[in-house]
């Protein structure tokens, strides 16, 4: 016959040796071994223990259940501090041998990016279009009635040197070539105006064209964006305006900005818009030396732009009352604004598709 | 135009340094290219000998005492030419000059010749880098100012001024003194033009008849008797050398040094080679010949105009004279002519012709008849300065072109309007004056100007408003922005759909590129292909100046472009050779302007991915560009279908064109060999496609995208393996699978051809998700779709389970 001491002392042991045991355990089996031997629901010793009590009078059956319960409770506990512990000891193992080289380069997808000139022109149109003015676009060939008579240059004008231009070889009834590539996007001017009544405030993006031997800064083709705002109102201050704001979205507000007078026969006034030279910040020669700065030749400043406000009689050929109206006008190379924000000498990297220079951007 | 700052300051006090007045000049409209210094001597004086001595220790030495202004120097000379009084250059120790022994520019030591010392040294006109001459010392006129630096007697600099079309004056050192006085507020001083007129009455003594009124506006012309020809001053050869015209004699340089200094062209002839000392201004007959100066026999064609005698052409009226009245030593009587010859007619000639001179890039401009008076009566005197002789009295003046003074009227309402500050009428008329405009004020808010002669450009009230602004200074104007309403915005669906393109295609991995708009004949020839049935040819439309062989006609598609790309690019490294460029083709079908479709075109040949570690290498292949354009379409939300077609551009069954809504929208397909060969593209294969964006626009669903609930009930998984005939199209098994209401979706996860299945015949299986919107479907449910799937794909497409073994 068992004795409620004998139990106690039973328990007391058991608890002492349980807890040895399962700080010995390696692994899972070796959990769960300890588990069933100890903590079986049907012949784990706790449960033996247990059903030994039965023989117990109710008072020490009271005292040697607490004492049970507490071993079981504590052995439960110690079992589930011990996985826990486990678990955070593998994955430790584990985290150790699958380390990742965080230098050995990722698995990519192909990577497409946008030519310079797109990203470029969509750049000066969105800070145009901060502005109001919309996007328009028109044709690449075109007529001498709107490449030159429409913007104030007649035939045999002087002012058509300003434009080498490149003819189709296609004649008219008369034997006269009629086909043009367009020599500038200013086409557009009286394109819009003759559909569009005031207000007018829109840009052309578009390749154009010159017929000129090609060179570091000068290509066949280019891309240029035109600007058009026409109403009641408009002043050479507001042309000074847009610009401004225009030069600051794009080169930042550090750059500084020149406006001097320029010919062009569709505007008066006319104007050239200047940034000061990156390369030389404006002083013409390379810093610390008297040799001259390559990019903007001596002068310290290069020209981004042509504009001016519109010429009454581009206006009027247009069918709009320059009494009433005025505008301004501008129009700016695309290719030079990308080499200015990127530092590219030669113009001619961008219609040779080198894909080298073209990832860069 | 280049203007010496020394020219410049005869007509003009010019009170700014010479950069200063570069910039000014640029900033009103006359744009400076650089200023070129000339001399920039150091330690340079003008100096007078006091006295020459014989050197004591050698025999072609002189021992000199030179006063420099503030001392007197000893100095050993060797020059023979060397004299007591002259004024010379005088350089002293410390000064850099050309060394001629070196050959360096050196700074001069203290130095002891032969046991005394010299101070210095006397210059020659080699020393000085002025010229070529060492024979003896430069010898200066004897107002040169005692003690002053010799930069500051003899030093320039000159002014590389590039003129704007409409400023011909510009072209002339007095149109840009007068710009000068206008900025900085003060006059210049005209050139003396007057003469003795000592001669015979001019109309004894010549003939001159204008037959052609139209385009000779005046002719005038002075007649000189016993002229001498021989070299022109130095002070006259050194202005024309530093303005970048090389002197010949003295009526040459004359001619140049006036038409420099005014603007007016001239032209001298030896009158004894004209016939019957009559001179005819007409047209030019149908094939006339004439050797210009220059030497070339040209052919002349009416309505070229030209100057004649009796026996025929004597000059190219406004761009050359002739060969047979040229200027030579013999020469004693001159004719010189001042004309104004119309602009248009002049530059025709010059075009026609391929003949530009000075002269006639100053007519073409527009040269006013005002001026030509002024310009023979100043040449005419400063021949008889340089060349001796008598002036006949009076001259020639025959004046067809008469037109009334140009007035303009300029209200300040109107230049407040344009640009957008006030004023003053003061300013406004002081301005307008220094700018040689004469000016009546009207009422209190207007000025009526007379424009003068050599303005040709001004003839409205904006052309006013800009000589305001441009002489006030564009700086002075305010900058504000825009005030007046924004326009309504107008959709632009066409350029949206374009730009979401680039940005599809640049995030499906391509590259974009944008390629010359200009192609060879031979690369459109190449890539034409097949023309779809029915299709109309475009007709090709060449440069009639073509920039290069390369760059001959417009192209009609982006094939050859894209080909030249990846052709240029597969050597570099192994990276997926992806391009795609958006761009116009350039369509003509023979009536008023071409058609620019815009077009979506990609090109993509090499690895299929970037190559990285750990991972197979692909090549890329037609279905990597159908993936490209299915992805594509999907984000569009556009419903496309493919079908096999037949192009010569495309290798044998490897092509397809892309249907939606029912029209053609794209085409794809891999790149015949020997088109590859032609662009010298290397990679095996490479496969090209085109999106038509026109016809995709039109694809676009009308309506935006509409939510349809994802079901909230559990859906199935099974797989369905087939085997059918290689020449059932995937699409349609597809199709079957998907058209049961309760399949969700069906993707095909392997194509097997080879030894399991029978010839003829491939392996398709797919992943089928079952799925319904309103409840759980049972296990029976599920088997019964697949069935009646399986039954139509066998009935339909003759296709049948695959058996497992």
């Amino acid at each position: 016959m068992t004795t409620a001491p004998e139990i106690l002392g039973t328990l007391h042991n058991l608890k002492t040796i349980a807890v040895a045991e399962l700080d010995a355990v390696t692994d899972a089996d070796g959990i769960e071994a300890w588990r069933i031997t100890y903590l079986g629901r049907k012949e784990g010793r706790i449960t033996m223990i247990m059903k030994g009590m039965a023989v117990l009078d109710t008072e020490s059956k009271r005292t040697v259940g607490a004492m049970a319960n507490d071993v079981k409770a504590l052995l439960e506990s110690q079992l589930e501090a011990r996985i826990e512990e486990m678990k955070s000891a593998q994955f430790n193992q584990a985290s150790v041998a699958g380390r990742v080289d965080v230098t050995l380069p990722g698995r990519r997808p192909a990577l497409g990016r946008l030519h310079p000139i797109t990203q470029t022109l969509r750049e000066i149109t969105s800070a145009f279009g901060t502005m109001g003015f919309q996007i328009v676009e028109g044709p690449e060939v075109e007529t001498d009635h709107y490449n030159f008579e429409m913007l104030n240059i007649p035939k045999d004008h002087p002012a058509r040197d300003m434009f080498d231009t490149l003819w189709l070889d296609h004649t008219n009834a008369d034997g006269e070539q009629d086909m043009l590539l367009r020599t500038h996007t200013s086409p557009m001017q009286a394109r819009v105006m003759e559909v569009t009544k005031p207000p007018v405030r829109v840009v052309v993006p578009g390749r154009v064209y010159r017929y000129e031997a090609t060179d570091a800064t000068h290509e066949w083709h280019f891309a240029q964006v035109e600007g058009l705002a026409v109403d009641q109102g408009i002043t050479f201050a507001n042309l000074k305006g847009t610009l401004y704001e225009f030069a600051r979205l794009i080169f930042g507000p550090e750059r500084r900005v020149r406006f001097r007078c320029d010919f062009f026969p569709f505007v008066e006034p006319g104007v050239d818009m200047s940034i000061d030279c990156f390369n030389c910040d404006g002083a013409g020669n390379v810093k610390g030396s008297n040799d001259m700065c390559r990019i903007c030749r001596g002068s310290g400043w290069i020209e981004i732009m042509g504009a001016g406000m519109v010429h009454p009689r581009v206006l009027e050929m247009s069918n709009i009352d320059p009494s009433v109206y005025t505008g301004f006008a501008f129009g700016v190379g695309v290719e030079r604004i990308a080499m200015l924000k990127h530092g590219i000498d030669d113009i001619r990297y961008f219609y040779g598709n080198d894909a080298r220079f073209l990832r860069q951007f | 135009m280049k203007v010496p700052l020394s020219w410049l300051k005869a007509y003009v006090d010019v009170n700014v340094p010479v950069d200063e007045l570069a910039h000014r000049l640029t900033m009103a409209g006359v744009e400076s290219g650089g200023v070129e210094q000339l001399g920039g001597w150091n330690d340079t004086y003008v100096g007078h000998v006091l006295a020459v001595e014989q050197h004591p220790n050698a025999d072609r030495l002189r021992l000199c005492t030179v006063d420099i202004g503030a001392e007197q120097l000893q100095v050993v000379c060797g020059a023979p030419n060397v004299a007591v009084d002259q004024n010379i250059a005088f350089a002293k120790v410390g000064a850099r000059m050309f060394d001629t022994h070196s050959g360096k520019t050196e700074a001069l030591k203290p130095a002891k010749i032969r046991g005394v010392v010299s101070e210095g040294m006397i210059c020659s006109v080699l020393e000085l880098g002025l010229g070529e001459e060492h024979d003896g010392i430069l010898v200066l006129p004897d107002d040169a100012p005692l003690g002053s630096l010799l930069s500051d007697y003899l030093g320039d600099a000159v002014l590389d001024l590039e003129v704007t079309a409409n400023r011909p004056d510009c072209l002339s050192v007095l149109g840009v003194a007068r710009e000068v006085a206008a900025f900085q507020g003060n006059r210049i001083t005209e050139p003396d033009v007057s003469y003795p007129e000592d001669g015979e009455p001019i109309a004894l003594l010549a003939t001159v008849e204008v037959a052609d009124p139209e385009y000779c506006k005046r002719y005038t012309a002075s007649l000189i008797t016993g002229i001498t020809i021989g070299p022109s001053p130095q002070w006259m050869q050194d202005r024309l050398n530093r303005a970048g015209q090389r002197p010949i004699n003295n009526i040459v340089d004359v001619t140049n040094y006036v038409m420099l200094e005014y603007g007016q062209p001239l032209h001298a002839f030896d009158f004894d080679k004209v016939k019957d000392r009559k001179v005819i201004v007409r047209q030019a007959a149908p094939n006339e010949e004439h050797t210009t100066l220059d030497g070339i026999e040209r052919k002349l064609q009416p309505p070229m105009m030209v100057i004649a005698d009796p026996d025929g052409v004597i000059g190219l009226a406004g761009v050359m004279g002739g060969g047979n009245t040229e200027v030579t030593e013999a020469t004693t009587t001159i004719l010189l002519e001042s004309a104004s010859w119309h602009p248009f007619n002049t530059r025709r000639t010059g075009d026609a012709l391929k003949l530009r001179s000075e002269a006639s890039q100053r007519f073409e401009k527009g040269w006013r008849p005002e001026l030509s008076p002024l310009g023979l009566r100043r040449a005419t005197k400063l021949m008889l300065d340089v060349a001796g002789g008598t002036a006949a009295k009076g001259i020639i003046d025959i004046y067809p072109g008469q037109q009334d003074v140009a007035k303009v009227t300029l209200t300040l309402n109107r230049l407040e309007r344009v640009l957008g500050i006030t004023v003053p009428l003061e300013e406004v008329t002081k301005t307008l004056t220094t700018l040689g405009f004469d000016c009546k004020a009207v009422g209190d808010d207007a000025v009526e100007t007379t424009v003068p002669a050599w303005r040709a450009d001004i003839t409205i009230e904006e052309d006013l408003v800009e000589e305001i602004a441009r002489v006030i200074g564009y700086d002075r104007i305010p900058t504000t922005m825009l005030s007046t309403p924004i326009p309504l915005s107008q959709p632009d669906p066409a350029r949206e759909l374009k730009e979401e393109i680039r940005d599809l295609l640049a995030a499906a991995g391509l590259q974009e590129v944008v390629n010359y708009s200009m192609v060879s004949g031979q690369a459109i020839e190449v890539t034409k292909g097949t023309a779809a049935e029915g299709a109309k040819e475009p007709e090709l439309l060449r440069a009639a100046n073509p920039m290069s062989p390369e760059h001959e006609y417009l192209r009609t598609t982006l094939k050859p472009g894209l080909l030249k790309t990846l052709a240029n690019n597969q050597r570099h490294d192994n990276v997926p050779q992806w391009y795609f460029e958006v761009g116009r083709e350039y369509l003509f079908y023979g009536e008023g302007l071409p058609i620019e479709p815009e077009v979506a075109a990609g090109i993509m040949a090499g690895p299929g991915a970037l190559s990285t570690w750990g991972a197979e290498e692909t090549a890329t292949g037609f279905y990597d560009a159908k993936g490209v354009l299915e992805s594509v379409l999907e984000r569009l939300n556009v419903v496309a279908s493919y079908e096999s077609t037949d192009d010569s551009f495309y290798y044998p069954g490897r092509s397809a064109v892309v249907t939606a809504n029912g029209q053609q929208i794209a085409q794809l397909g891999e790149v015949h060999p020997t088109v590859l060969e032609h662009f010298d593209v290397r990679a095996e294969r490479a496969v090209y496609f085109e999106i038509d964006l026109a016809a995709l626009l039109t694809a676009l669903p009308d309506v935006g995208r509409r939510f349809r609930g994802p079901s909230v009930y559990p859906g199935a998984l099974r797989d369905l393996a087939l085997t059918a005939s290689v020449d059932v199209p995937a699409a349609k098994v597809q199709t079957i699978i998907e058209q049961h209401p309760l399949v969700a979706r069906a993707t095909l996860f392997d194509v097997y051809i080879g030894s399991q299945v029978d010839d003829g015949v491939r392996s398709l299986a797919y992943r089928v998700f079952l799925q319904a919107q309103d409840r759980t479907l049972t296990a029976e449910e599920v088997t019964k779709a697949m069935e009646r799937t399986l039954a139509r794909l066998e009935k339909e497409l003759g296709a049948t389970q695959r058996q497992q073994g």
